[in-house]
């Protein structure tokens, strides 16, 4: 069929199922716009800046599971839009972003709003294109949609100069994929896996060490299954928080720099690691000479890249999460009396009866944790959770009460601030039945505040909760144990008033100071169903602990700051 | 941990941006290049790029895996049984004795490939460590310039 390139675009991303495009228009995508006006199959949300629409498109993905899409211009466009792709890239979230380029004649003389797209993000991307010829762009589409959502996932670019979407093509949208020099791998080596299975029967303190890529490979379930097959404990890293449920009683707790003193400890005398989806991150290990000594390690990874790249590696498994723990099931079936760990799992429980996670509530000032716990108890698993990133992400990831795999959105790895709202929107676009709440800080929530007047346009009722500290508390944190406690340029005093502010966006406001006033706003929220922001003024010099000192060994934590 | 020298052969699509894939990652990981040559491989669009590289055998592995991750890499071949050269041009005054330069270069699998106008133009192909050597020993001839040509490399 002839079209232009534009609507080709149109036609493979409804080929593709897509359902919601985030994006913002300008020049040299104008092309692809002008078919979207005509065009009735997918929505098109229109964010008040790219990165917006970039994190927006993650948190749809994140929460769903499917691709996500983001369109915006060339140059300022599309420099906007690298820190969303840099973002997807470091948590593996599969993207596709599409970006307009000046037309091809005046590619290379720096002609307006032209910039290098497939240069500037070759090194937070899995893959990009600059469509030099429209006879390659339904290959393009469909492969980059592959390339996205297979092995080990990943934001992809398509950069379209202008030219190419006007021209007319033939356009057949091809029904498979085949790219010689990519071929990931997902079985899992056998002979491994049943080897792997062996230790696990041999160890007498085994230990499932989750990751994000359980996530990512929907093997929650599985790992679940495997759990309670073997009765051996889990902690998780920050992301793959909800995948064992935080009730069940083999979850010891959340891992690495703010992790449980049991998660830690237990990390630190395993004799038997099992990783599945994790990648042995500075913020997991702790100094690398003193982790995890007494551990074998078997390593799951769908990327053979992240095997052995930190630690040496026991048993190496490349394949896909939900594959390998399924054989691993299938070999460890029989073998392992439940109370072969028991001895293992008694020690852990009393390590985290000895050192909980706690806090010290007050009835003078409201406690950043005990409001978390208090989303927690009200609104609970009906929740999906997203963060942006500081004290309040760790507060959330250790005080909710998670209990699924996509429940709890957060960038991990790149540690984006300004992330926690539009990736609140994306999800509660994708998950329209759950009620999203956005819990940031008073740092974040200023880095893409604007998406206040896409929120309510599009009536998406994103719920941000403001940890209001007035302070950049997790840079203020490390001043104060390690800088002497010189405040450098972390005292956020000057701040807009955050309920008239999200008056001005069409969305609701709300002061919090007391138990009762949270209580009630909340309450107030989930019924209004509108933007929200609610500005919760907590107890400013609160610190997240435990703490790793950041290059020490894991089982050296701070559990306590005096002043 | 004890640095080591390895030749890796990286077999890619002839495509336009792979070779800036393949040096950002090096760049942007820290990995060392000391050499690196690229050239279609005959009939088909693949080619291949050799590259010399240092680093502890971690290091190494991480790059062999990271090259091997990219979208546009075929294959890549950690070299041990190899056949690998480099070669070399080296220009001279033609006041210098012409004989001798000559002698020696033909030790070196090479000769003379250009005489100029009070120039001439020397080349050898050879291992790189006698490539070395080679230009070791011109250096009393008072060599012009020196152009290395980086390694290419074949499994035996």
């Amino acid at each position: 069929m002839k079209m232009s390139g534009a609507q080709m675009v149109c036609e493979a991303l409804i080929a593709e199922g897509v359902k919601t495009v985030f994006g913002y228009p300008g020049g040299a995508i104008m092309n692809v716009y002008d078919e979207i006006y005509k065009q009735k199959s997918f929505e098109h949300i229109l964010t008040r800046h790219e990165q917006a629409a970039v994190h927006a498109a993650d948190g749809y993905a994140r929460a769903t599971g499917e691709v996500g899409v983001a369109m915006v211009t060339s140059g300022p466009g599309f420099t906007n839009a690298v820190t969303g792709l840099a973002t997807a890239y470091m948590d593996s979230i599969p993207l596709i972003v599409i970006s307009g380029q000046v037309p091809l004649s005046l590619i290379g003389t720096d002609a307006f709003q032209e910039i290098d797209a497939v240069g500037i993000s070759r090194p937070c991307t899995k893959h990009n294109y600059l469509v030099d010829d429209i006879a390659n762009l339904p290959r393009i589409l469909k492969e980059a949609f592959f390339i996205a959502k297979s092995g080990r996932p990943g934001p992809v670019l398509i950069d379209i100069p202008k030219d190419i979407t006007a021209e007319i093509g033939d356009f057949v949208y091809p029904k498979e994929v085949n790219i010689p020099t990519y071929k990931p791998s997902y079985k899992g080596n056998d002979r491994q896996i049943k080897k792997a299975a062996e230790a696990i029967i041999a160890a007498k303190k085994p230990l499932l060490y989750l990751g994000g890529g359980v996530v990512l490979s929907n093997a929650g379930d599985e790992i679940r299954k495997l759990a309670q097959l073997t009765q051996i404990p889990a902690v998780e890293t920050l992301m793959a928080r909800g995948v064992m449920g935080d009730t069940n009683p083999l979850f010891i707790g959340m891992l690495g720099m703010h992790g449980s003193y049991a998660s830690n400890m237990a990390m630190s005398e395993t004799d038997l690691i099992i990783s599945l989806g994790a990648r042995f991150d500075d913020r997991v290990t702790g100094k690398l000479s003193e982790f995890a000594r007494y551990a074998d390690i078997i390593h799951v990874d769908i990327d053979p890249a992240n095997i052995g790249k930190l630690v040496d590696v026991d048993y190496p498994i490349v394949g896909d999460i939900n594959k390998v723990v399924a054989k691993l099931i299938n070999f460890l079936q029989g073998e392992v009396k439940p109370d072969r760990y028991q001895a293992w799992r008694e020690m852990l429980a009393r390590y985290n009866e000895l050192h909980p996670l706690s806090y010290q509530d007050s009835d003078d000032i409201l406690k950043p944790q005990w409001v978390i716990e208090r989303i927690g108890k009200l609104v609970g698993e009906d929740a999906i959770i997203t963060s942006d990133v500081g004290q309040h992400q760790m507060w959330a990831a250790q005080f909710y009460p998670f209990d699924r795999p996509r429940q709890w959105i957060n960038s991990g790895g790149l540690g984006t601030m300004g992330f926690g709202f539009p990736a609140a929107l994306g999800a509660k676009r994708g998950c329209p039945d759950k009620v999203v709440i956005n819990i940031t800080g008073d740092g974040s929530i200023l880095m893409n505040i604007q998406e206040l007047v896409t929120a309510s346009e599009y009536k998406i009722p994103v719920i941000n909760v403001i940890l209001n500290n007035h302070y950049l508390g997790m840079v203020r944190q490390w001043q104060t144990f390690f800088y002497d406690k010189r405040y450098s340029e972390t005292d956020l005093s000057h701040q807009p008033d955050f309920v008239a502010l999200a008056k001005a966006c069409g969305g609701i406001g709300y002061n919090v100071t007391t138990k009762a006033e949270f209580d009630e706003a909340l309450k107030d929220a989930m019924e209004k169903n509108q933007v929200c922001l609610m500005n919760v003024a907590v107890s400013r010099l609160e610190n997240v602990l435990p703490m790793v000192p950041s290059g020490g060994a894991l089982y050296n934590m701070l559990l306590e700051y005096k002043d | 941990m004890q640095e080591v020298r390895r030749v890796i052969s990286v077999i890619v699509m002839n495509e336009s941006s792979v070779l800036a894939w393949v040096s950002g990652l090096f760049a942007g990981r820290g990995y060392n290049i000391e050499s690196l040559t690229v050239a279609p491989i005959p009939r088909g669009n693949l080619s291949r790029i050799t590259i010399v590289t240092k680093g502890s055998n971690r290091v190494i592995e991480q790059i062999t895996k990271q090259l091997n991750k990219l979208v546009s890499t075929l294959k890549v071949i950690e070299h041990e049984e190899m056949v690998e050269k480099e070669m070399v041009l080296i220009k001279f005054s033609n006041q210098e004795n012409i004989s001798d330069i000559q002698a020696l270069s033909s030790a070196y699998n090479g000769g003379i490939v250009n005489v100029g106008e009070g120039v001439i133009i020397v080349m050898a192909a050879d291992e790189s460590k006698r490539i070395e050597n080679f230009i070791a020993a011109t250096h009393r001839y008072n060599p012009i310039e020196v152009v290395r040509g980086g390694i290419v490399a074949i499994e035996r």
